[in-house]
């Protein structure tokens, strides 16, 4: 017979994990995307050798030390000189980093303790108008039109008061979660998913009119400008001396600055990481899960499950609240228009997509995503774009590429590309590109003190009375 | 009748849904160490008798009262706290999750570690988690688990996840274990390996407990007191000898006007019991 597409994937893992096999493989692959990006700054399929080589240094069987030693020559060296030589790239990357973190906290919510919520970008703009508004000259407005700012207004805050924000981002979005947590505990499912949905329209629709009476957030317009830390000229200097060379022209202070809030971005979504994992290993997790699987049984097992609740809606804003902060910072502009609906549920499209209550899945989701939103759809515009302007013409049927429609811009048509993807994704793969397992532990063998024949009747798979199982939760009741 | 050794009161009992009295006036009280039974027809009110001790429901009168203080009304997860653990009627495990964290959930009022332990990972936390772990395994031998830890409990077979089901009410450290119809769709072998671990988990581990069963052979053997209740209401309470042979308990299982039926099954096997006792 021949073998399966699944049986040849396992000989090439096998072959790929086998002896030194991952090192060599791991790093041939990077450096060679890391040359191809470098020499090609503009080409798609180098970039997603690049970024799939160093997704190996998770993937493949090798010692610890080996992995963060790829992980920090990736994360420290090679992005920011890719992305010193091309801007784009570090934007692209920046936006995973924000984006990963922004799923891995609506993972706790949705994925590890079941609760809908569609109004999560609310807590990503809490973060961002907490720094938005003490970062500008936003206090100084506040009886101003909105819109207007008389000349030489200061600053509220010195610009470094960004770092203390980051926290203070998580502290106000984890309170903030505790207060959206308090009404929605009485609800559950579909309703939960409904008030979550209000409330995310509720934050956004404050932004839109809290510029009257008081002008607190400029209204629509948004604020502007927004201070980001301050780089001292030293710093940028550092950075030319080692890597000018290889970047191949001194970068600018302006330049530097996005590699500035890349590497923030960065040690936050490390942060977050270790925390959602730390999380996930204990009692807390266990907990959450339980409440997922089974929320009166979890209760009936002495967990406080409305405490737990509020916990995770605490801890899922507090990651999108540090985000926002720097999202602010990084944009020097913020607007009720990036806290949309459909924001919120592009980040829950990368949990579903990745694999709901899987850490790397969300983290896969956060790259898939956002790199088909912002590389692939938008290069295959520009192809037909490029294609509309040139005399090329489909022989056949006599079709001329420049009367296409413009109608037919993928990026016009982003949404119906994601829809038809979590379709496919929901029919074909419904847990996710890298799906969810439980942790396997090394378990010492205490001998059972019942008879044998007793446990031959319980090994699984063995058939005596699996019939009689009881099916769903339908029909019970406790 | 000293208040010690009456580990579980309940007086006046009242539970009503709607126009529905589900449980009506009950009183009750069992002693410490004992294994008590509550049997009736389908509907009798058994098993919401059950949910208001585990606090799930709600009564709407009466007290109950565990060791001398007062627990009616409590949420669930405070009567877990007082040591009184439950299994469900139909089995309710938390099913994508493996057997050990199955019962390592059943062991969460017994974890002291806070959320800063868990992120920093303190020693507190890892020495934690280890005795729980090793606590799990043993819980899992105890009720004749082998092997299965790291299989999804979704994924036993029915015996094996009942067996899962005790072991994480034990891990929550009971006094007072209330199982609702244990031995439910198990075969006459399984039943018997049941009775003899709920017999071990009285006498080696010295839990009361007080089940919810319909297989008369179950209770019968094992209970050393029995109630009956029938419409919301205690019709009958006594050893398992006098329940046999009680007109009222008889006429609620076969209708009015009935004679032997149970009665007179039971009360031969009840016969072969009292036997076995003198012995």
């Amino acid at each position: 017979m021949k073998p399966t597409l699944r049986e040849r994937l396992g000989v090439l893992l096998a072959f790929c994990n086998k002896g030194r096999n991952p090192y060599w493989l791991t790093g041939g692959l990077i450096i060679l995307g890391f040359v191809l990006v470098y020499l090609s700054p503009r080409s798609i399929p180098a970039f997603l050798l690049f970024v799939g080589g160093s997704s190996l240094a998770y993937f493949l069987e090798m010692k610890k030390p080996a992995r963060l030693a790829f992980a920090v020559l990736v994360a420290i060296v090679l992005v920011p000189i890719l992305g010193a030589r091309n801007i784009f790239y570090l934007e692209v990357i920046f936006q995973i980093a924000v984006f990963s973190a922004l799923a891995l906290g609506l993972n706790i919510v949705v994925g590890f303790s079941g609760l809908l919520n569609f109004g999560y970008m609310a807590f990503y703009a809490v973060g961002a108008y907490l720094w938005g508004f003490f970062g500008s000259q936003q206090p100084f407005l506040l009886h101003e039109i909105p819109g207007t700012a008389p000349p030489g207004t200061p600053f509220f805050l010195a610009p470094d008061w960004f770092y203390l924000f980051i926290f203070l981002g998580i502290i106000v979005a984890a309170i903030v979660g505790l207060i959206l947590g308090l009404p929605v505990l009485r609800v559950r499912g579909d309703y939960l998913a409904v008030i979550t949905l209000a409330f995310g329209e509720i934050v956004r629709q404050l932004l839109n009119n809290l510029d009257k009476p008081l002008n607190l957030t400029n209204g629509p317009q948004g604020i502007s400008p927004i201070q980001k830390p301050t780089l001292t000229p030293e710093v940028v200097a550092f950075f030319n001396q080692i890597f000018e060379p290889l970047v191949g022209r001194p970068v600018t202070a302006n330049q530097f600055y996005n590699i500035l809030f890349y590497l923030i971005a960065v040690a936050v979504v490390i942060f977050v990481i270790i925390i959602t994992f730390r999380l996930d290993d204990s009692r807390i997790g266990r907990a959450w899960t339980a409440i997922r699987e089974d929320e009166l049984a979890a209760s009936a097992m002495g967990i406080p499950a409305n405490k737990l609740k509020l916990g995770a809606f605490a801890v899922g804003a507090s990651f999108a609240g540090a985000m926002g902060v720097l999202f602010a910072a990084s944009r020097t502009f913020i607007s009720p228009e990036s806290f949309t609906f459909l924001a919120s549920v592009n980040v829950l499209t990368m949990v579903i997509l990745g694999g709901i209550g899987s850490i790397p899945g969300v983290i896969v989701g956060a790259v898939v995503v956002t790199i088909l939103n912002l590389q692939v759809l938008q290069s295959i515009s520009l192809w037909l774009a490029q294609l509309r302007q040139s005399d090329a013409f489909i022989p056949i049927i006599n079709f001329h590429w420049k009367d296409l429609s413009n109608q037919l811009d993928p990026s016009k048509y982003q949404r119906l590309v994601f829809g038809i993807i979590l379709v496919l994704m929901m029919i074909y793969r419904p847990a996710g590109i890298l799906p969810a397992g439980r942790r396997q532990r090394e378990l010492e063998h205490v001998d059972s003190v019942i008879d044998d024949e007793v446990d031959s009747s319980i090994a699984p798979g063995a058939a005596s009375s699996s019939g009689a199982v009881s099916k769903g939760k339908e029909d019970d009741h406790v | 009748m000293s208040e010690s050794t009456h580990v579980l009161q309940a007086t006046g009992v009242v539970k009503r849904f709607g126009g529905l009295t589900a449980v009506n006036k009950v009183d009750f009280s069992m002693e410490k160490g004992r294994i008590f039974s509550i049997i009736g027809p389908n509907g009798a009110g058994k098993t919401t008798f059950f949910n208001t001790i585990s606090g799930l429901y709600k009564p709407e009168e009466g007290r109950i009262l565990f060791e001398g203080r007062a627990i009616q009304g409590l949420p669930p997860e405070k009567i877990t706290l007082r040591h009184i653990a439950r299994t469900f009627q139909n089995i309710r495990l938390f099913g994508g999750m493996t057997v050990l964290e199955n019962i390592l959930v059943g062991a969460y009022t017994r974890l002291s570690q806070t959320a800063i332990d868990t992120v920093l990972r303190t020693r507190r936390f890892k020495e934690e988690e280890a005795r729980a772990e090793k606590r799990a395994e043993e819980l899992m031998a105890y009720v004749g688990l082998r092997n299965v830890g790291n299989e999804l409990a979704s994924s036993l077979p029915y015996g094996g996840q009942r067996r899962v089901e005790i072991a994480r009410a034990l891990a929550s450290e009971p006094t007072l274990l209330l199982l609702d119809e244990p031995t439910a769709g198990m075969n006459p072998a399984e039943s018997e390996d049941a009775m003899h671990l709920f017999r071990r988990i009285r006498d080696e581990l010295g839990i009361t407990i007080l089940l919810i069963e319909h297989d008369m052979k179950v209770v019968m053997s094992i209970s050393e007191r029995i109630s009956v209740m029938d419409h919301g209401e205690k019709i009958a309470e006594g050893s398992p000898r006098e329940i046999a042979s009680n007109p009222s308990v008889i006429e609620a299982y076969l209708g009015r006007g009935a004679t032997g039926g149970i009665g007179a099954g039971s009360a031969a096997h009840v016969d072969k019991l009292a036997k076995e006792d003198a012995s």
